[in-house]
């Protein structure tokens, strides 16, 4: 490679993923800003990113078919809080009373998804828009659900409804006896540098293995593990590892391993639907719905499967949300209201676009875009001297970064129909010398 | 049992609502023959191609009258995946391609080769896992037969165009049991040497007994490749010959041959004889998609109707287009001895241009809008017309005095002046649709398609009104269209663009065979031209 292809690389790359730096650059002087103690720091972004990954994973299906940000996973949501309140009413406790809800939730979500994938069908080219309107509908919709039709018409106990009146009540209890708290976090949590050790050793692991079942090259297999063992090395420094042991005050960082091998599993599922007929209908209608067509594939139904599935997981992602470290309480009108808005932001953040994203651009999103969370309010107050403002800012952040990418989409596609036009006059230009 | 012919479309009818588009056409192909469809725009093959297909377009609108047989057993086709069952396959003219995905991937679009798993078997055949080795080896097969020696894995987006159009045929091929194909111009983005490369691959399918259906506008392409060749007209079977027995003379008077009979009568047309230039144009390229000008020199004499002919997509409505500065365009314009800018519709209109668009209800007309506000609209923009008192208002009387005075003129049928333009019948509308080009007071008028989508009493009247204005007003007149009869009623002469550029000039009396053979992109001798 040539100094100006490399030159050339690098532009391109810092073109493509401007929003990302971007952010890097914001959230490294937010934490610096803030001024906060980088134990508390870290722990928070571990947990935040633990608790809201899967749902942002759960946009990648749509993106990839071609239907954009699937703002509509707020349905999902409430699906999932629909089982969730179903499960807290039979007072049926712990991982049990998680795989109960999550069994609600599977025909609600695959249900409401059928019914957003018909309605955004209609609607080809503005799915973004759409999804968004239809989660703000879905809101009455469940309000009503939720105030007057369970209680009066479904009946509900005491211990969940409004006293003196029907309806659910505002706030529900998730620790204590209702016991879904911590539900699936709490079943294993291993130190952090325990389980980033292991994580290292299973990347060595599996790449030796693909490598000796000639499955990869042994410069891909050499790269991998150099980039693991730095990586445990880099966190063995003491300077480093002591904010994770929480050596210097603050407390030990854990890491609930359950509902990250859940994550995991919906990265898996996510790489290997690709893999299948089904997955290569979602990219053929991603990129070309004519040519699609005209294949004989059934376009509209292959969308609406990939909005079901989003659905789907969007439910479960918002219950693995609820039972979460630090969450503890389900806010019964309040706790689906954002998902979609901040999960939409994230992926976007992590270098996504309305028609591309991966796994890892959803993982490095959601964690930049909660770092920026987390520092907000104290960098804010430190800045400005009002906490308040940082309140803003984080509105500010999550529609102000969903307007850049759209704007970015909109903008790379007209310099992409102009280069094109470019092509086809030099294209022409050249047959015309040659005919002369 | 398998017959003489592996095709047959006996009398096949198909009418949209009154208007007949396909009158008792038969088509009958043999097993590994090229056969091929020629015919103008309109003429008719796009709609049979669509029948054979089972387009929706025509089972929504009152399917068809007559039979189709495919390989000696009566059938109908109710869809293209009905077709790609029973063995018809196309290759299209826009690529149907998905450029992120490998030639393989789109060579097994939906057809793919996958390996069933435990889960698959639960859930169905849609779960089951891409055998991309055996999908690429099938691939290579395919490729290697149409003579292509790319790599399998490439991407699609990053090739050549005449690539893309072979990677189509391969994907084609690899289909099993394909009887017949259909290639829809398919050597109109190519090269020669890629058109020749084409000729020679559909020469080697056909000798491996799937029959051919080439359609296709360049006759000399015809002779080369073909058996036998059909040919439409108006809807209706003309005549079908072998190759060895017709001459491309004959073909292209076949294709166009509509004597002087259906010649529209136009009272009043004189003819003029004047050298001095109105309109010079060198080297115009202009970037209109579907309609490229890749190089048009023209000359138009002051006080002339010129016509500007030719096949759809080959460039003709790009000119007035490019000249008005309505598309990008480059190259050098003269109007009058005056240097005229490109890429500025106000200044060409200031300069005394102006321009009825074959886009009647999307540029034209604001349909809301009344008859004297449409009229007067251009003028206000571009000449402050129509506009009085102190404070530059629009100025209601003379406007209405105006369109009132056009009304008579071009006898627009309306309620009144005041009546929204939405609710005018379509002559009527391109009536005002002059009429507000004439507001501008040009000295120069391009008029594109004027008679689209209007009945004939209406086309008369417009054209009479064309032809009035050019002899009282001695406007120079480009007219643009489709229809090359209309042309050959009213014009002093008739430039056929074939390519994006101009293949030559003809009287209005030429023969059929010229006209055919210059629409075709062949030389034309000398005789007939202008």
């Amino acid at each position: 490679m040539t100094n100006r292809n490399i030159g050339k690389t690098v532009t391109d790359n810092l073109k493509k993923y401007a929003v990302t730096y971007l952010f890097i650059a914001i959230s490294v002087l937010f934490i610096i800003v803030s001024g906060l103690d980088m134990n508390y720091v870290c722990s928070q972004l571990l947990l935040r990113l633990n608790r809201n990954a899967f749902i942002v994973l759960a946009l990648i299906i749509p993106i990839i078919a071609g239907m954009g940000i699937n703002f509509a996973i707020t349905i999902g949501a409430m699906a999932a809080q629909i089982g969730l309140l179903l499960t807290i009413n039979w007072k049926i406790t712990g991982f049990t009373g998680i795989l109960v809800a999550a069994a609600i939730t599977l025909p609600l979500a695959l249900f409401f998804g059928f019914l957003i994938g018909k309605l955004l069908n209609k609607m080809k080219g503005q799915e973004t828009i759409g999804s968004l309107i239809l989660g703000y509908f879905a809101n009455g919709a469940y309000q009503l659900l939720f105030l007057f039709i369970f209680g009066s018409i479904i009946p509900l106990n005491d211990n969940v409804t409004i006293v003196g009146s029907s309806g659910v009540q505002n706030t529900l209890n998730l620790t204590g006896s209702t016991g879904l708290y911590m539900a699936v976090d709490g079943i294993l949590q291993v130190p952090f540098m325990i389980s980033l050790y292991v994580l290292c050793a299973a990347i060595i692991l599996w790449s030796v293995v693909k490598y000796l079942r000639k499955k990869t090259s042994v410069h891909k297999m050499v790269t991998s593990i150099a980039i693991a063992a730095v990586i445990a090395i880099v966190f063995s420094i003491p300077a480093i590892s002591n904010i994770f042991n929480g050596a210097n005050g603050g407390r030990k960082i854990t890491v609930p391993v359950v509902t990250w091998i859940f994550v995991l599993l919906l990265c898996v599922f996510n790489t290997f639907i690709m893999k299948t007929r089904l997955g290569q209908k979602f990219r053929a209608v991603g990129q070309n719905r004519t040519v699609a067509n005209s294949s004989g594939i059934n376009v509209d139904r292959t969308r609406v499967i990939a909005i079901m599935i989003s659905t789907v997981l969007a439910g479960w992602g918002q219950i693995l949300f609820m039972q979460s470290d630090g969450i503890g309480t389900f806010q019964t009108y309040a706790a689906h209201e954002q998902v979609g808005l901040y999960a939409g932001a994230a992926i976007l953040v992590g270098g996504a676009s309305i028609d591309r994203a991966t796994n890892l651009q959803a993982l490095i999103g959601t964690f930049l875009f909660h770092s920026l969370f987390i520092t907000a309010q104290s960098a804010a107050s430190n800045l400005f001297g009002d906490a308040a403002v940082g309140e803003y800012f984080r509105a500010f952040l999550s529609y102000g970064v969903i307007a850049l990418a759209l704007v970015l989409y909109a903008w790379r596609g007209a310099q992409q129909r102009k280069a094109d036009s470019l092509r086809l006059e030099s294209d022409n230009n050249a047959k015309a010398a040659k005919k002369k | 049992m398998a017959g003489e012919y592996i095709l047959e479309m006996n009398d096949i009818t198909k009418e949209y609502g009154s208007n007949a588009v396909l009158k008792n056409v038969t088509l009958k192909i043999r097993p590994g023959e090229i056969h091929a469809l020629l015919g103008e725009n309109g003429a008719g093959k796009s709609t049979l191609m669509n029948v054979l297909f089972g387009m929706p377009v025509i089972h929504s609108t009152g399917g068809f009258k007559g039979e189709v047989i495919v390989d000696g057993e009566k059938t109908k086709i109710m869809s293209p995946m009905d077709a790609m069952t029973k063995g018809i396959g196309m290759v299209h003219q826009e690529f149907m391609l998905i450029p992120g995905f490998t030639i393989t991937e789109n060579i097994k679009l939906n057809r793919e080769i996958s390996k069933p798993w435990p889960i698959s078997r639960v859930l169905g055949k849609e779960l089951e896992i891409l055998d991309m080795p055996a999908m690429a080896a099938d691939a290579r097969k395919a490729l290697d037969s149409v003579g292509i020696g790319i790599d399998e894995y490439a991407l699609v987006g990053g090739l050549p165009v005449g690539y893309m159009q072979f990677v189509e045929i391969a994907r084609e091929i690899d289909k099993s049991g394909m009887k017949l194909l259909v290639f829809d111009e398919p050597t109109a983005v190519l090269t020669e040497s890629e058109a020749q490369q084409l000729i020679k691959v559909m020469k080697d399918i056909a000798a491996r007994g799937i029959a051919i259906i080439f359609i296709t506008h360049r006759l000399d392409e015809v002779m080369n490749a073909c058996d036998n060749i059909t040919i439409l007209r108006d809807g209706q079977l003309v005549a079908t010959r072998k190759k060895t027995e017709t001459s491309v003379e004959e073909l292209a008077a076949l294709m166009i041959g509509r004597g002087e009979d259906s010649m529209i009568q136009i009272q009043g047309k004189v003819k003029h004889e004047s050298d001095a230039i109105a309109l010079k144009v060198r080297d115009l390229w202009v970037d209109m998609p579907g309609e490229a000008v890749k190089g048009i020199d023209l000359d138009v004499r002051e006080g002339e109707i010129i016509g500007i002919g030719g096949l759809a997509g080959q460039g003709k409505i790009g000119l007035p287009n490019g000249v008005m500065g309505l598309y990008p365009a480059e190259g050098e314009v003269e109007l009058f001895g005056q240097k005229l800018p490109l890429n500025n519709p106000k200044a060409a209109l200031n300069a005394g241009l102006a321009m009825v668009s074959e886009d009647r209800r999307g540029v034209g007309l604001l349909l809301d809008q009344s008859i004297e506000d449409n009229i007067a609209f251009n003028a206000m923009q571009v000449h402050n017309d129509f506009l009085g008192g102190f404070l530059k208002l629009k100025s209601a009387r003379s406007i209405r005095a105006y369109a009132n005075e056009m009304i008579r003129e071009l006898d627009i049928r309306c309620t009144s002046a005041a009546q929204p333009t939405g609710q005018l019948s379509g002559g009527n509308q391109q009536k005002v649709c002059i009429a507000r080009a004439l507001a501008l007071k040009p000295k120069f008028l391009f008029v594109s398609e004027p008679t689209r989508g209007i009945d004939i009493g209406a086309k008369q009247l417009v054209l009479e009104t064309l032809v009035r204005l050019n002899r009282e007003q001695k406007l120079t007149i480009v007219i643009v269209s489709s229809e090359l009869q209309e042309l050959r009623s009213i014009c002093d002469r008739i430039a056929i663009v074939s390519e994006g550029r101009i293949n030559c000039i003809l009287r209005p009396d030429s023969s059929d065979a010229s006209f055919g053979l210059a629409m075709s992109g062949a030389k034309v001798n000398g005789g007939d031209l202008a």
